[in-house]
């Protein structure tokens, strides 16, 4: 029996699901502790049962920059001497530890959480770069063992997740203390796979992050496609197929935020057809070379790794996903409350189409797109019945 | 948040009025005091800071006038049966879900699925709306839903509509460009659209038939927008010059054969 299903006492049953996300890039790259992005998931609390929560943050080791920042989830000690004996054979590990955390009123069946700030060392096959290696022996652990994981695995980001409402998480991680320019947050609300420490958001491989509401009806096409690509998938929730299906298409073929939304959230064939010759042929072909990729069902992510995050709907917006700019802001959130709430100032807001991705790169001032328009002010008015 | 960020003119404070501050507080606290202070009497309500707060307006069966300061949450106005609400800013997803009677003025933009099942009252939208705008709203007898959207919407406008009026103004988009909507009526079958401005007529929903306006649509259209305008502080002759389209049913049971063997 596995882990996740060992531990999931939390009975939940099936309901409905409505997670919770947020995220935000500071374009100029000035940094910003966590304090926000906790306030603007506690505000959105309706949409968790606080069977998991998460959050990633980028910038967040300037000291280790260059090494692998890898956090491991372990059930026991000898769990996690096994991982470390493990991790010495292939890496040089610079610096490890403990993940700080303080005991928080419940926050149960936490697992012995570490840090290894490491470089892989030792022959590579020809052909694969550092992080296909890095991506084999995240892969070799996960599937190893049933009792350590590797659960984030980027340099200069890191994961905090567990089972619990996001102000809890938040204060077991000491989510405030840590820095970055980038922050995505999660608050979970499982429906159909178990609420377990491994299962929370944000998933993440090398410097991937995702966070995810709704669910992935096409999941079991979209894992059996990334096996054959060399990734397993071990943590028992949909959302993970998107962080290896991100780096696969945007990492080793090289696509673009747009082209991998025309992947994960092609135009419906009845829109393909009424697009101009040239737009056709590009998801046509798209369509021909991924469909095994296309994520059916309703969903939002926010997909982030070192320098850019992306937000995304599927392609009939049957889960929320609001955008807002304030200078080298960008904001997108599952609900406009939570980014008016951590920013009185938004200058734009917009509910953007599905399918479309929205994207902030450092260095690269966010616009809003030419059909939004600045905000008129409200005029109070005496209401009569219409 | 300031009035001044806001952008928010408000008026002398009225007699009366009570002021309910919202900051960090569950909606189920802030929907039972609202509630309390209903029942006391109170016929004019300010709710304060208000930053996603749920179902607000939902339980109060009196015509009560809420002016809102802050992002209310989703379903404001769920079930509504009586109050007067404006928000001086914009709205999320599934206001007036079911909205019985009573009148929602939004003073910016809306998400999705606003006027769900609505089977009375009126909507007001000053700017733009999601998907799924109007979804399944009905009619009967005198209960005739209306939802204005001053601006533009997203897709799915009038899913599944059953009856009641859906005006879309296309106020600050240029006569010569398309509205963003497609599938515009799909699975209609009552009630009717009035849309201004252009649209593709390639997305329109298989069971909605386009029609020029005639007299008495133009005073439906005179009645609605001019309300519109009033809840604004906007002027109803440049809106109701723009050239509208009439959208109808083509048939009350579009599904009718579907299933039938």
């Amino acid at each position: 029996m596995s882990w996740a299903n060992q531990e999931n006492r939390y009975g939940d049953d099936k309901v409905f699901d409505a997670c919770g996300l947020f995220g935000f890039i500071d374009t100029s790259g000035a940094m910003h502790d966590g304090q926000a992005v906790i306030k603007a998931l506690i505000s959105m609390k309706e949409r968790g049962n606080g069977l998991g929560s998460g959050y990633a943050v980028y910038g967040v080791y300037p000291d280790f920059a260059e090494l692998y920042a890898l956090h491991a989830m372990c059930r026991s000690e000898a769990a996690r001497q096994g991982l470390e004996a493990h991790l010495r054979q292939g890496w040089t590990i610079v610096h490890d530890e403990p993940i700080p955390h303080r005991e928080v009123a419940g926050v149960l069946d936490a697992p012995i959480l570490w840090r290894y700030f490491a470089s892989p060392i030792g022959e590579r096959a020809p052909g694969l770069s550092e992080e296909d290696d890095v991506v084999r022996q995240v892969m070799a652990i996960n599937t190893e063992s049933n009792d350590a994981f590797i659960y984030s695995s980027g340099k200069n980001m890191a994961i905090f997740k567990g089972v619990g409402h996001p102000e809890q998480i938040a204060e077991y991680y000491r989510v405030h203390e840590y820095y970055g320019y980038l922050w995505v947050g999660h608050n979970r609300f499982p429906t159909n796979t178990p609420g377990w420490w491994g299962g929370a958001h944000p998933f993440g491989l090398l410097d991937w992050s995702v966070v995810h509401n709704g669910e992935i009806s096409s999941y079991g096409t979209n894992r059996r496609y990334m096996e054959a690509h060399g990734y397993q998938c071990t943590m028992q929730t949909d959302t993970e197929v998107i962080a290896y299906a991100a780096d696969l298409v945007m990492r080793k073929h090289g696509l673009s935020p747009r082209l991998a939304a025309l992947v994960f959230a092609s135009p419906l064939w009845d829109e393909i057809q009424h697009l101009p010759p040239e737009e056709q042929r590009l998801c046509r072909a798209i369509r021909q070379t991924y469909g095994p990729l296309l994520l059916n069902g309703p969903f939002t992510v926010i997909i982030a790794r070192q320098g850019e995050m992306v937000g995304l709907g599927d392609r009939i917006r049957l889960r929320p996903l609001a955008v807002g700019i304030k200078d080298d802001l960008l904001y997108v959130s599952s609900e406009l409350s939570a980014i008016h709430l951590v920013q009185p100032g938004i200058e734009y807001t917009w509910t953007p189409e599905g399918g479309q991705a929205i994207v902030g790169r450092l260095g690269q001032r966010p616009q809003a797109p030419e059909h939004v328009l600045p905000r008129e002010p409200a005029i109070e008015r005496e209401l009569s019945y219409g | 948040m300031d009035k001044a960020t806001l952008g928010v003119a408000v008026p002398p404070t009225l007699a009366g009025e009570v002021v309910v501050d919202c900051l960090g507080r569950h909606y189920r606290e802030v929907n039972h005091e609202l509630r309390g202070l209903v029942e006391q009497g109170v016929e004019s309500l300010r709710l304060i800071n208000v930053a996603g707060q749920r179902y607000l307006g939902t339980n109060l069966q009196r015509p009560v006038r809420i002016t809102i300061e802050g992002v209310p949450g989703n379903d404001l106005g769920a079930f509504m049966d009586g109050p007067r609400i404006q928000v001086l800013g914009d709205a999320q997803d599934g206001c007036g879900n079911t909205m019985n009677s009573g009148v929602l003025a939004i003073h910016g933009s809306a998400g999705d699925i606003i006027g769900h099942s609505m089977r009375g009252g009126s909507i007001y939208i000053r700017d733009n709306v999601g998907y799924r705008v109007g979804i399944h709203m009905k009619e009967y007898g005198a209960a005739q839903p209306v939802i204005v959207i001053g601006g533009t919407a997203q897709h799915f406008l009038g899913e599944y509509m059953a009856g009641g009026v859906l005006i879309v103004l296309g106020r600050r988009l240029p006569l010569d460009r398309e509205h963003p909507s497609r599938y515009i009526g799909a699975g209609m079958h009552g009630g009717v659209i009035y849309i201004a401005g252009k649209v593709n007529e390639a997305f329109l929903g298989k069971e909605v038939g386009m029609l020029p306006l005639s007299d008495a649509d133009r005073a439906v259209l005179q009645k609605h927008v001019g309300e519109y305008a009033r809840a604004f502080g906007l002027e109803a002759e440049p809106l109701l010059a723009r050239p509208f389209a009439k959208l109808y049913p083509k048939t009350v049971r579009p599904y009718g054969r579907l299933y039938a063997y």
